[in-house]
C-alpha cells in the first residue's frame, strides 16, 4: 500500500516538474529559420530524472530521521572535523598540513589559481565577520555588503585623494565600516527578525545607491580605478609577485580573524551574544544591556567587511558600485548558513566551497545559481545545521582551579 | 535584623490603554522573608513582576529598592530591565525562558554578566584581569549548580533537562545576578508532586541563607507553608494581605478563589 502511494506521489511530482519546465526544455523557437522545434524527447528525460531524484532524496531522507532517532540516543553527534580538533596531536598535525599547504600553494599553483584563492580567503573572513552578527547574536542582516562595500570606498578615495596607502587606510577602513554598523544599528535595536531583515536589506541598497548616485564623491557607476595594491616597504612588485604577496597577506588576515572571532566567541561576550540570540527577553532580564551588546555585534562585524573592502580594492585595484549588490551579501549570509552558524571551522569550510566551487566549474557557469539554490534548498532539508554545527564550549572544573577546554 | 523593606512599591498603577491591569498597588518584601503573591487568574500578578522588573513602564507610581546596611534607597522607576537586574532584583519567568541551546553552566554563567565587565579589549587580549574574572564567573556558577543541586547536569544542553530541572536553572541563573530579591513567576507551574516538594526545600534553602524572596504561585499548599506574608490581588487591586493564617480566614480572598454566595 506504502509503495503505491509513493509511487503515485512521485508520478505527481516528475508530471508537474515536466509541466514547468514545459516552456524551456521541450519548445524551441528558432527565430531565423522561423520554425518550432518539439523536443517531446526532453520531457521524459525530465520526467525520468525527477522520478529518480525524488526517490533518492526520499532515501535519504528516511535515513536522516533513522540517523536522528539513533544519535539522540547517543547524546551529541560529534563530526570528524570536531573529533579532530578535539584531540591535541590530530589537531597540531591538521593545523600543521593545513598550514605547509597554505605557504606552498602559491609556490606550486599558478597566479590564476593564487587569487581565486585568495578571493575565497576573503569570504572567509567576510563570512567569519557576519558570523558573529547572524551565527552569534542571531541577527538577519541581508545588507551586510553595505559595510564591505565602506571599506572599499574608504581606501579607494583616500588613495585617490590623498594616496594613502594600504596599511594605514586598512584600520581605517574597519573602523570606519565599524561606525557605520553603529549608526545601521541604533535604528533597529528594537526590531527582530524579518523586520531586522528588510531595514538592513534596505541599509544594504541605500549604500549602493548613494555610491552609485553620489557622483562628485565617488565617480558614480564608472567607479574609481588605479588603486594602489598593497605595498611592501617601498618596493615595487611586478603582477606576479603581487598576487602572491596578497596572497600571503589574506592568510594572515584570515588567521587573525580566526584568532580574534575565536576568543570574543569564548569570552563574556560572546556568551552575551549567544544569550541574545536564544531569548532576548532573559537575556535582559539576566542583567544583559541588550542596545550594548547588538551594537557591539553589529560594528564588529562590520569592522571584518571593511577590512576586508579595504582588501578588495586593493586587490583589484578598482572599484564601483557594482560590486556591491544584494547577491553578495546572499552569498555571504549563504557561507555562514550552509557552513554552520555559529561556528568557525563551518564558515571557513562553507566560504571556501562556495566561491572555489563555482570557479572550478566554469563550465557549468550558466547553472551557476541554479545550483546554488538547489545546494541551498538541500541543505536545509538535510543538514539545517549547516556542514558543522557549532559545539557549545565545555568547562572542565578541578577543585578549586579551572581548566578550560576549548572544543 | 532591620525591619526595612528591600522592596517598597507605592500607588503602583498600570494601564493598558482602557484597562486598568494594576490599580494603585502597595508592596514591601523586608530583607530575609519569603513574600507570596496570590491571586485568581488575570488578576495582575504577572503585570505586576514586568512593573518592577522593567519590562513594562508602570502609569504611576514608585518603586523603591534598598540596599541592606542602611544604604539610601534607590527609584527602580523607568529603569530597563538589565539595570534592574543590576540594581538588584533578579526574576524567573512563568513560561520557562532558559538559553535552550546553551549549557547548564552557561546559563548560570550568563547570570554573573551584570557582575562582571570584561569586553571587547580584554576578550582579544586574554589580559590577566579577564582571566581571573572568567575564572570567578567559572567558580561562582558551577557553585550556584551544586547549591541547588544540579552540578551533574552542568555541561548538559539546557533543553534537555526534565521539566523540574529546567525551572531550578532558571532559579540558579536569577540567583547568579546576587539579587538583593528573587522574584520567583510560578515557580512550581506544572509540577508533579514530588518536583513540588523538592522545589519547596530548594526555596527553604535559599530562604535561610538570607534571601528575600517575592513568589508568585496558585499552588496553595506551597504557598502556605512557605510564605511569611501573604499579598492577595484581584482585578489589579489588593485586597489583602496578612500572614498565611490571616488569609485562610479573610472573607475577601474566599470570595475572590470562590465566588460569592448566592441565595437560591
Amino acid at each position: 500500500m506504502g509503495i503505491v502511494k509513493e509511487l503515485k506521489k512521485g508520478a505527481l511530482i516528475s508530471l508537474w516538474f515536466v509541466f514547468l519546465t514545459f516552456p524551456v526544455m521541450v519548445i524551441k523557437v528558432d527565430p531565423i529559420a522561423r520554425t518550432v522545434v518539439w523536443r517531446w524527447e526532453n520531457a521524459l528525460y525530465m520526467a525520468v530524472g525527477t522520478f529518480v531524484v525524488y526517490y533518492i532524496a526520499q532515501f535519504f531522507l528516511k535515513k536522516k530521521e533513522n540517523q536522528k532517532e539513533a544519535s539522540e540516543e547517543k547524546g551529541l553527534n560529534h563530526s570528524i572535523i570536531h573529533k579532530i580538533l578535539q584531540n591535541p596531536l590530530q589537531r597540531n598535525i591538521f593545523v600543521g598540513v593545513l598550514a605547509v599547504a597554505a605557504v606552498l600553494f602559491p609556490q606550486v599553483l599558478s597566479a590564476y589559481q593564487t587569487n581565486v584563492m585568495t578571493t575565497a580567503l576573503m569570504y572567509v573572513v567576510l563570512g567569519l565577520g557576519l558570523n558573529i552578527v547572524v551565527g552569534l547574536a542571531g541577527l538577519l542582516d541581508l545588507g551586510f555588503v553595505a559595510f564591505y562595500a565602506v571599506g572599499a570606498y574608504t581606501y579607494a578615495l583616500l588613495n585617490h585623494h590623498f594616496g594613502l596607502g594600504f596599511f594605514t587606510v586598512l584600520p581605517i577602513g574597519g573602523l570606519m565600516a565599524a561606525t557605520f554598523g553603529i549608526l545601521l544599528g541604533f535604528p533597529v535595536l528594537r526590531l527582530r527578525g524579518d523586520y531586522l531583515a528588510i531595514v538592513t536589506l534596505g541599509f544594504g541598497e541605500i549604500i549602493r545607491l548613494v555610491l552609485e548616485n553620489w557622483g562628485e564623491f565617488s565617480q558614480g557607476p564608472s567607479g574609481i580605478s588605479d588603486i594602489s595594491r598593497p605595498g611592501f616597504f617601498g618596493v615595487d612588485f611586478d603582477l606576479q609577485s603581487s598576487i602572491i604577496y596578497t596572497y600571503y597577506l589574506m592568510i594572515i588576515l584570515v588567521i587573525v580573524t580566526i584568532f580574534v572571532v575565536n576568543r570574543l566567541q569564548d569570552s563574556r561576550l560572546g556568551r552575551a551574544w549567544i544569550a541574545l540570540r536564544e531569548d532576548e527577553v532573559a537575556c535582559q532580564a539576566m542583567g544583559i544591556d541588550k542596545r550594548k551588546t547588538k551594537l557591539v555585534a553589529f560594528s564588529l562585524g562590520a569592522f571584518w567587511a571593511g577590512i576586508m573592502g579595504v582588501m578588495f580594492a586593493a586587490k583589484t585595484t578598482f572599484v564601483n558600485p557594482a560590486s556591491f549588490t544584494f547577491l553578495e551579501s546572499a552569498i555571504i549570509l549563504s557561507i555562514v548558513v550552509l557552513g554552520g552558524m555559529g561556528s568557525i571551522v563551518g564558515v571557513v569550510l562553507g566560504a571556501l566551497i562556495l566561491i572555489l566551487m563555482p570557479e572550478y566549474l566554469r563550465a557549468l557557469s550558466q547553472y551557476r545559481m541554479l545550483a546554488f539554490g538547489a545546494i541551498l534548498v538541500c541543505m536545509m532539508i538535510f543538514r539545517p545545521q549547516g556542514l558543522i554545527s557549532n559545539i557549545r564550549r565545555t568547562y572542565t572544573f578541578k577543585k578549586k582551579t579551572t581548566n578550560s577546554l576549548s572544543k | 535584623m532591620t525591619k526595612q523593606p528591600i522592596l517598597d512599591v507605592r500607588g503602583l498603577t498600570m494601564d493598558f490603554g482602557g484597562i486598568r491591569a494594576l490599580n494603585s498597588l502597595d508592596l514591601d518584601v523586608t530583607s530575609g522573608e519569603i513574600v507570596a503573591l496570590i491571586g485568581p487568574n488575570g488578576a495582575g500578578k504577572t503585570t505586576f513582576f514586568n512593573c518592577i522588573t522593567g519590562i513594562y513602564t508602570p502609569t504611576e507610581g514608585n518603586i523603591w529598592l534598598t540596599p541592606p546596611g542602611g544604604k539610601k534607597k534607590i527609584s527602580l522607576n523607568g529603569l530597563k530591565p538589565n539595570q534592574v537586574t543590576e540594581k538588584g532584583l533578579a526574576r524567573t519567568f512563568q513560561n520557562i525562558r532558559l538559553f535552550s541551546k546553551m549549557t547548564v553552566l552557561e546559563n548560570v554563567m550568563i547570570g554573573r554578566h551584570c557582575r562582571t565587565k570584561a569586553f571587547i579589549f580584554g576578550a582579544i587580549f586574554r589580559t590577566k584581569a579577564t582571566l581571573q574574572e572568567e575564572q570567578d564567573i567559572l567558580q561562582s556558577s558551577y557553585a550556584i549548580l551544586e547549591k541547588v543541586g544540579m552540578a551533574d547536569f552542568a555541561d548538559e544542553f539546557a533543553d534537555n533537562l526534565p521539566y523540574g530541572a529546567q525551572r531550578r536553572l532558571e532559579i540558579a541563573r536569577a540567583l547568579a545576578t546576587e539579587p538583593l530579591l528573587l522574584l520567583l513567576d510560578e515557580p512550581a507551574a506544572g509540577m508533579n508532586p514530588q518536583e513540588t516538594q523538592s522545589l519547596e526545600h530548594l526555596i527553604k534553602q535559599i530562604s535561610m541563607e538570607g534571601q528575600a524572596i517575592l513568589l508568585i504561585e496558585h499552588d496553595m499548599k506551597l504557598v502556605m507553608s512557605l510564605s511569611d506574608r501573604i499579598f492577595v490581588m484581584d482585578y489589579g487591586k489588593k485586597i489583602a494581605q496578612g500572614t498565611p493564617l490571616e488569609i485562610r480566614e479573610n472573607p475577601a480572598v474566599i470570595k475572590a478563589y470562590l465566588g460569592e454566595e448566592v441565595d437560591a
